[in-house]
């Protein structure tokens, strides 16, 4: 037998460390934060320690930053669906490869998480530019030349290359929870491939899309390498905007307050998703 | 008239021989039994009927149709998976009714039969719960059930009863044996439990380590077992390893120096030999009357049955006497062994293991 532990903070102490850094590095830059964005700020003379609601009322009121809004989850709800259209064929090939080649693609599928994000992204500008592979090839076909480059289309692109681990891994998880006899016993009902796809796999394999879909989505709506290198200085997403606020116009009021707004919003969006998740999941898996 | 025919089926994974060169003809309606120890290879075997495990060589044909190289899903023959394989989304009546959805059944007439079903394997009050809700032995009826609805020509089962407790178990084979006479479905059952295997079949395949060793009729399999391994498989027995002696009219094996009488006239004098002989068959009597003597080590009550363990001067032997309702031989005390000649079965060769 075991004896019942001597300190009674013993778990306190324990979990100690991790609350500390937890509070250190999250909860107090985020609370710093908010109190930034209701200090009033001047040009001349800079941070003021008077309270205002100014900043967000100029955000919510000027087309300018409702736009670049609007235009952040558009395109991290189509890098979304792009990676789940992408990744679940993905993973499901993925899963029933044989050893020596899940492990190679599983590994290239991973791979690219082992190179930094900037230099992926500054590799996508080389493809994509006015002279790039692409519109070489475009040219060599006879198509004339495109303009990808500082597009939302070489965003979506750039997030969906980045993205797409963060898909197939969850999904390839739900897979390997499925015991493979599963799909055989529908096709022995009658079931074709394509049918038992459907009404089989995919049910089983939909938690999977719909955790990998909320960390492709929160990942997405604050990208700031992708944007900041593909989208120009012209198309801003909403972690561009933040860094523009604070380094170009030192506005660091101003840029808390687009933060604390996206923080807020990308949190509503995942959590009402998460509930959905939720609810479907003690339905159909208990 | 064969029915479904397995000609010369092996199958490798890799490097390794799972199934080694089967051959089997079944007939229409016959009820088939494939008996062997863990890892043999009945599930693949079975697979390879269903079309789910490709077969590395040989042909396999259902009713005069090539089906080597068909898709499960056109050969339309119901399998229960020994994994049960049912679908974790679906409630028991929705499993239940995927094969006849698929077929396009009529959804009044898909609901009367899912009902028939349930009914028979005793689950019609579990229609709505999940299978994450049912225990190992409902789970296994939800897959049995799901099996015979669609009213397959061949129905392929893989351990169907293992989960089941007694009752139920001689149940359900009941159940499994009356469909199979009154509609007529071919049925090959996997099973390691031998005396399921003699009590509902037909006939009785043994397979060993990939290889088929004996297809017999239950009660031949158990009389005649073609060697060493069957005969201790199939039910118990005694295995004594001897040598072979003629002199004269007699034949008998020595064993350790005690002639034992049998008849086998091919083999040849001087030859090693198992000889086997089935605890039923021998008669305990008192001491000094018998063929051999012995003293009881140990007895066993099985209800129907007494099971005895008797030390012998060739060995130890195990005896069962039907329970007659008084009090047998105590521990300790001498007997005699006694049985008919006739009853004594020779393998040449020796034994693996007794
Ligand atoms: N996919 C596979 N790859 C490699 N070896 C396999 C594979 N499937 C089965 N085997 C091997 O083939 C042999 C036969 O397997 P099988 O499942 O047919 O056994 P079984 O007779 O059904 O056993 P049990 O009674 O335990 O179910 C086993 O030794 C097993 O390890
Ligand atoms: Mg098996």
């Amino acid at each position: 037998m075991t004896s019942r532990s001597p300190i009674p903070s013993a778990p306190w102490l324990l979990a100690g460390p991790g609350a500390l850094f937890f509070f250190g590095l999250v909860l107090l830059p985020l609370a710093l934060t908010v109190i930034l964005s209701f200090q009033a700020y001047d040009h001349s003379t800079g941070i003021q320690n008077t309270f205002t609601l100014s900043h967000y009322i100029t955000v919510v009121t000027d087309g300018y930053y409702l736009e670049i809004f609007w235009r952040t989850l558009r395109i991290a709800a189509l890098t979304t669906l792009i990676c789940a259209a992408i990744g679940v064929p993905e993973a499901y090939i993925l899963s029933r490869m044989r050893d020596p080649w899940r492990s190679v693609f599983l590994l290239v599928i991973i791979g690219p998480l082992l190179v930094s994000v900037v230099v992926r992204t500054f590799g996508w500008s080389m493809l994509l530019g006015s002279q790039g592979l692409v519109n070489q090839a475009l040219q060599f076909v006879g198509f004339a030349p495109a303009r990808i480059l500082y597009t939302e289309t070489a965003i979506v692109i750039a997030l969906v290359h980045v993205m797409l681990p963060f898909m197939v891994i969850p999904v390839w998880t739900a897979l390997q929870k499925l015991d493979p006899m599963v799909e055989a016993a529908a096709w022995t009902l009658g079931a074709s491939h394509l049918t038992a796809l459907r009404r089989v796999v995919m049910p089983q394999v939909t938690l999977g899309m719909l955790s990998g879909s909320l960390i492709v989505f929160g990942l997405s709506a604050s990208a700031f390498a992708v944007p900041a290198l593909l989208g120009g200085r012209r198309l801003k997403m909403a972690a561009t905007l933040v860094y523009d606020e604070y380094l170009q116009e030192l506005n660091w009021p101003l840029g808390a307050t687009i933060a604390i707004i996206v923080l807020v919003a990308n949190l509503c969006i995942m959590l009402a998703y998460n509930r959905m998740v939720e609810a479907r999941a003690r339905r159909t898996l208990g | 008239m064969a029915f479904l025919t397995l000609k010369g089926v092996s199958k490798e994974f890799g490097m390794f021989t799972a199934v080694r060169d089967v051959s089997l003809t079944i007939d229409k309606g016959e009820f088939v039994s494939l008996l062997g120890p863990s890892g043999c290879g009945k599930t693949t075997t079975l697979q390879m009927i269903a079309g789910l495990v490709e077969p590395t060589e040989g042909r396999i044909s259902l009713d005069g149709r090539d089906i080597t190289r068909e898709k499960p899903n056109r050969r339309g023959l119901g399998v229960v998976f020994q994994s049960y394989a049912l679908f974790p989304h679906m409630t028991v009546a929705q499993n239940v009714a995927f094969g006849l959805e698929m077929r396009r059944v009529p959804q009044a007439e898909r609901t009367d039969r899912v009902r028939e079903a349930l009914v028979l394997v005793q689950l019609s009050s579990f229609a709505d719960r999940y299978p994450r809700q049912l225990s190992g032995g409902q789970r296994q009826r939800v897959a049995i059930a799901r099996a015979l609805v669609i009213a397959p020509p061949v129905l392929l089962l893989d351990e169907p009863l293992s989960n089941l407790d007694a009752k139920l178990r001689e149940e359900m084979q009941f159940e499994l044996r009356r469909i199979q006479r009154k509609v007529g479905t071919t049925t090959i059952m996997v099973t390691h439990d031998q005396a399921e295997a003699l009590s509902i079949s037909d006939r009785v395949v043994v397979m060993e380590g990939g290889r088929m060793t004996q297809v017999d009729a239950p009660y031949r399999l158990y009389e005649q077992p073609s060697n060493a391994f069957i005969s201790s498989f199939v039910g118990k027995t005694n295995l004594l390893a001897g040598t072979w002696r003629r002199n004269g009219t007699t034949n008998a094996a020595d064993i350790g120096g005690a002639l034992l009488e049998a008849s086998a006239p091919e083999i040849a004098a001087g030859t090693p030999v198992t000889l086997s002989i089935r605890p039923e068959k021998i008669l305990l009597c008192d001491a000094g009357a018998g063929r051999l003597e012995g003293r009881v080590a140990s007895r066993f009550f099985l209800g129907s049955q007494w099971l005895f363990t008797v030390e012998t001067p060739i060995g130890i032997m195990t005896v069962s006497t039907p329970n007659l309702g008084v009090e047998p031989a105590a521990e300790g005390s001498p007997v005699g062994l006694d049985w008919s000649p006739d009853n004594m079965r020779i393998i040449a060769g020796t034994a693996a293991a007794a």
